[in-house]
């Protein structure tokens, strides 16, 4: 999926039809604009600071291989980290955890 | 549906990190979402836009100082920007568009739809606005002018678009349901109901 919506960004010039699009392509999508926003409700960190993270993300060297969302988590995770809300290492650990349990364990 | 892409792993491990940590709940995580659905948003900016046809002294003061009418209306996801509202006519068009990211005011449209953060709309429509407005099925004669407005953090644009024509005896309620979202962005222009619709 991740590499659909990289060879999509990277296609044709012209904007999709103003109908039918998706706003979020999948559920984790969602889930991470959610957190995302949550964090910011509770104070942890200004819109506009995580709007900074997102700017370097985009114009950064995977600007146009990476979908919107991508560059959105990307930018969430660095921030976390930079704010010492929750380490690279931490997540990685996580994600390891999480990449070796059986299928269908996701809840 | 079971989605074992690493970015849905890697998103599942930094809420359930947060959680853990006490930082969020899934609770919130999931009102976030359902406050920012596509349905809710747009409805706020509707009606705004239902009231300003009806109500020429709420129009001005829409187009005068569209901040306080959002917190007047308290809609919520407003964030501290300027909402600025612009107005089309019979000789002016305007689209909004953020260069830059993809600033959107959430507090009126909700969340913002996919093509609006696309690198290609980003870019050309500031480029080549007649070419794309009739690409997304907007063609515009060459006597309309058109306006691109560039969103930022600090100031966020909605458009006014025109009343229909044949819709004057219709209510605030029934005019509210023909204010799309996408002619709040300006890259559409409300044609009349169809009858029977």
């Amino acid at each position: 999926m991740s590499v659909d919506d990289g060879m999509a960004l990277d296609g044709t010039a012209a904007p999709p039809h103003a109908n039918g699009e998706i706003v979020f392509e999948a559920l984790w999508q969602a889930r991470v604009f959610g957190m995302a926003r949550a964090l910011c409700e509770k104070g942890y960190f200004d819109w506009d600071e995580f709007r900074q993270y997102l700017i370097t993300e985009i114009g950064g060297p995977n600007g146009n291989l990476m979908s919107y969302f991508e560059h959105f988590l990307a930018a969430l995770a660095r921030l976390v980290d930079d704010k010492s809300i929750c380490d690279a290492s931490e997540l990685m650990a996580r994600y390891v955890e999480i990449q070796s349990l059986p299928h269908g364990h996701d809840h | 549906m079971s989605d074992n892409s690493p970015q849905a792993i890697r998103a599942q491990a930094l809420e359930a990190i947060l959680v853990e940590k006490g930082l969020l709940d899934h609770a919130a995580v999931d009102d976030v979402i359902a406050r920012y659905s596509e349905r809710t948003g747009p409805m706020n900016g509707a009606t705004l836009v239902a009231r300003a046809w009806c109500d020429a002294e709420f129009k001005s003061r829409l187009l005068f100082d569209a901040t306080a009418i959002v917190a007047e209306y308290g809609f919520e996801g407003g964030q501290v920007e300027r909402l600025v509202v612009v107005e089309n006519t019979d000789n002016i068009h305007n689209a909004v568009v953020c260069t830059l990211c993809s600033c959107y005011p959430w507090a009126v449209l909700g969340l913002p739809p996919a093509w609006y953060k696309d690198p290609a709309y980003r870019s050309r429509i500031v480029m080549e606005p007649r070419e794309v407005l009739a690409e997304m099925g907007t063609p515009l004669s060459d006597d309309i002018d058109i306006r691109i407005w560039d969103s930022s953090a600090e100031i966020r644009y909605m458009v006014l678009p025109q009343q229909p024509e044949g819709t004057q005896g219709l209510s605030e309620e029934q005019l509210k349901a023909l204010v799309t979202r996408d002619a709040m962005i300006g890259v559409e222009r409300l044609a009349p109901p169809v009858a029977g619709a």
